[in-house]
């Protein structure tokens, strides 16, 4: 089976830099017509498929109005999917070792290393700016067909994913 | 049930569709109407129904008023927020279990089983007691039938939560069109003229349960960006609090253990309800209680109400702020607040969601009523009648499944719009296995045990092949409900592969249609036991007016044979009387009617002649 193409549902060229409010805009119009509200005196048939169709469409709305799971779902169909590592990318080793370091020790008690530890978190929450910012111009180099970027894309995509876990893994203990 | 009634024609002879809400403390049942959405009264003129069922010793069941009165008479037979315990185990709710005057049956891990009397009865069962009730004020208002109903829902319920509730929907023989979630509905309430485009938030405090929910207006379109809440958390819980207070320190008063008397307890509970509403408006308060001769008395000033309950108001502002969060929100941007729920009355809670969102909350609205409004309104767009608005909810809670070493992963994360679908590819591990076992899981925790087991899902009889080489597809699709459905395809054949649903919570899908079957039988009973009671009003009517005639002239006037056969005809209605069956009692009536005719016709005829002699 294959799945309907999410851009093409939308009416909408593949492309990763995209006009968000231009996409709302299409996934409200789209809504009106395919909500299962519209289908409760249908046949049964029919109301399954609505339910089918609704379903696809905030799927795919959700995947595309966000630039990382956009990302990620482009590279997935052109084979590239950016799976999770458990291997830390080697230029984050050792912020990965600081930060474990500081959450062993406020985690035991340590409350005196709960500033560091703020610092650290903050670093991180940069980095995952920095990593924002650089998707969006290699997004561009994308859709201009640059044919190095869709790699480039890939290495970042699982970078982020690294940081974003690091910073789930802080949250818990910082939120306790 | 007749499908043609529910086959609509246009206009007003559709049949009407119904909004419900199902509420801890108190249910309502709304409709559209040309002018917009109303709250239907009751046959007592009351708009809300309080959620309590009394079942009496002779097993007459009595919802709303009349049923909260007996929980001071007779409360082990009372059930009041049953919807704390709908699509839940023992387990869940073992803490409020003690204060509530019930018993709860053994073997109610799945589904909780409440002892009333010689019977018991589900959580699902109870609340159709009171959807039944709803149902009917609405068909004795709207003149008539009514099928169909919106039932709104805490937006944090979880899948079990949410299908106990539309199997009640089924036992009292409504067509579960839509399980609205509530605060949803409400900002469909408010949102009807108002506001065009913004964002607003809908802080939820009701009688048991606790949601926050912040939704993008455009244009008609409600579209919710994330929910959040707490079911275990409300009204309820301060009511719990200061009854904990009030049962100790009337204990230490009187000398007595207060906590063992079910009937005092619950007096004591209504004494501390009527001193919390007062102190919304006052800034002191005296909670008062008389009890068999006795009396008790403690001032409480709204101060002192405030320590006591700032923890259980601080609990509600976490899930506030997750909220903003994953709508990806600060609170500046949030343009209305929106409060719903009785408890939201409370000045406290009212400055805490001031000093959070920075904004002052709307109340124009009754906050009892503004729900079921919105419940009315989703049914309007259901039908048809409300053409440019439309709800695009999201579900509260991520869907998962357990994989290796107890940890789930996730398929639908929470606040995806709905419906919402997913799928995965299983196979299998060793060499010939014919069966994989799936559980699916509802919560945000990392580990299976931490997170709410939803079913286990066998799929079965799969080929023997080689570790790996089956490919099963599983597609999970919660729907716009908010529930669950799975289906699978072998991927190889393309075949659509068989599947065993293992309901962790909740009633299997037999259970509610025995209990929809007896639900008939029971409103059979009723129609059967009306039908005689009038046919004995009737047969009374006749026996005593064949008594009175025997002494007038006209039975003088009939031959022995006439007055035997009058006798006759006496005698069989007097032994079909106790038959309870309302047929033969009437053919018995209609006997002694026919025995009766030239008796009738004579006496008739003497009173014209009386009046003839008159002369008026």
């Amino acid at each position: 089976m294959n799945a309907p193409e999410y851009f093409e549902l939308f009416g909408l060229e593949p492309k990763l830099c995209l006009d968000v409010r231009d996409l709302e805009q299409r996934f409200y119009a789209l809504s009106r017509k395919l909500h299962p509200d519209r289908f409760l005196r249908a046949t049964p048939a029919e109301r399954e498929q609505s339910n089918q169709a609704s379903a696809l469409l905030n799927d795919a709305y959700r995947t595309l109005r966000n630039p990382v799971t956009r990302a990620e779902y482009v590279l997935k169909r052109s084979g590239l999917e950016a799976a999770e590592s458990k291997q830390a990318p080697p230029e984050l080793l050792e912020r990965v070792f600081e930060l474990n370091e500081l959450l062993e020790e406020v985690a035991s008690g340590g409350e005196e290393a709960r500033p560091r530890l703020d610092a650290a978190w903050r670093r991180l929450r940069d980095l995952l700016g920095e990593a924002d910012v650089a998707l969006e111009s290699l997004s561009a180099r994308y859709d201009a067909r640059d044919g190095a970027a869709a790699g480039e894309i890939r290495a970042l995509l699982i970078r982020r994913r690294y940081i974003t876990n690091l910073l789930a893994q802080a949250d818990r203990v910082l939120v306790s | 049930m007749s499908e043609f009634l529910d086959i609509d024609f246009g206009g007003s002879n559709a049949a009407p569709v119904v909004g419900i809400d199902l509420g801890t403390t108190n249910s309502l049942v709304a409709f559209m109407d040309l002018t917009g959405p109303k709250v239907i009264p009751g046959a007592d003129g009351e708009r809300l129904v309080p959620s309590v069922v009394y079942r009496s010793p002779s097993s007459e069941i009595m919802v709303g008023s009349a049923a909260r009165r007996m929980l001071i008479d007779d409360p082990s037979r009372t059930v009041y927020s049953a919807k704390r315990l709908m699509g839940r185990g023992v387990a869940d709710v073992a803490d409020e279990l003690k204060l509530f005057p019930y018993r709860i049956a053994p073997h109610s891990e799945s589904v909780i089983q409440l002892e009333l009397g010689e019977r018991t009865f589900t959580p699902p069962e109870i609340s159709a007691f009171i959807l039944t009730q709803l149902k009917e004020n609405a068909e004795a208002f709207l003149g008539r039938p009514v099928r169909q109903a919106v039932i709104t829902v805490p937006a944090y319920f979880n899948d079990a939560q949410r299908q106990a509730t539309k199997d009640a929907g089924r036992i009292a023989g409504l067509e579960v069109l839509r399980l609205v979630n509530e605060p949803t509905a409400a900002a469909l309430a408010y949102g009807l003229d108002k506001r065009k485009d913004g964002i607003v938030a809908v802080y939820d405090l009701g009688g048991g349960t606790f949601d926050i929910s912040i939704l993008k207006l455009h244009e008609g379109i409600f579209e919710v960006l994330a929910t959040n809440g707490d079911t275990h958390l409300g009204g309820d819980d301060i009511d719990n609090l200061l009854l904990r207070i009030a049962i100790e320190d009337v204990g230490s008063e009187w000398g007595i253990d207060a906590s063992h008397d079910g009937s005092l307890v619950q007096t004591l509970r209504r004494a501390v309800i009527d001193a919390k509403e007062r102190l919304s408006f006052a800034p002191r308060t005296t909670i008062e209680l008389q009890y068999r001769e006795r009396a008790y008395r403690r001032e409480i000033t709204r101060e002192q109400f405030e320590s006591l309950i700032r923890d259980i108001v601080d609990r509600t502002l976490q899930p506030c702020r997750n909220c903003l969060k994953d709508a990806a929100v600060t609170p500046e941007q949030i343009d209305e607040v929106v409060m719903v729920g009785g408890s939201t009355r409370i000045p406290l809670v009212r400055q805490s969601v001031e000093t959070l969102f920075r904004a002052r909350p709307h109340t124009e609205l009754n906050p009892d009523e503004v729900v079921a409004l919105g419940a009315a309104v989703q049914a309007g767009i259901l039908t048809g009648a409300v053409e440019d608005k439309l709800l695009l909810d999201v579900t509260p809670l991520s869907l998962g499944i357990e994989t290796m070493g107890g940890v789930v992963s996730t398929l639908i994360p929470r606040n995806s719009t709905i419906p919402a679908s997913a799928g995965e590819v299983f196979t299998t591990a060793v060499d010939g296995q014919r069966n994989v076992l799936i559980h699916v899981l509802q919560g945000e925790r990392e580990l299976a045990k931490d997170c709410r087991s939803l079913a286990r899902f066998d799929l079965k009889d799969i080929e023997p092949l080689p570790a790996g080489a089956a490919r099963i597809e599983v597609r999970f699709l919660i729907d716009a409900n908010g529930i669950l459905s799975v289906t699978a395809r072998d991927v190889r054949t393309g075949k659509e592969h068989s599947i065993e649903v293992k309901p962790s919570y909740g009633l299997t899908d037999e259970q509610v249609e025995a209990m929809i079957e007896e639900s008939y039988e029971r409103a059979e009973e009723d129609v059967r036991e009306r039908m005689v009671r009038e046919a004995l009003v009737e047969a009374d009517a006749i026996l005593a007016a064949v008594e009175k005639s025997r002494q007038s002239e006209a039975y003088g006037q009939m031959t022995p044979a006439e007055q035997t056969a009058i006798d006759q005809a006496v005698n069989e209605l007097l032994m079909a009387y106790h038959s309870g069956n309302h047929e033969l009692i009437r053919a018995h009536i209609e006997k002694l009617n026919q025995a009766t005719l030239r008796l009738a016709e004579l006496m008739m005829d003497s009173a014209l002649g009386t009046l003839k002699g008159t002369r008026i």
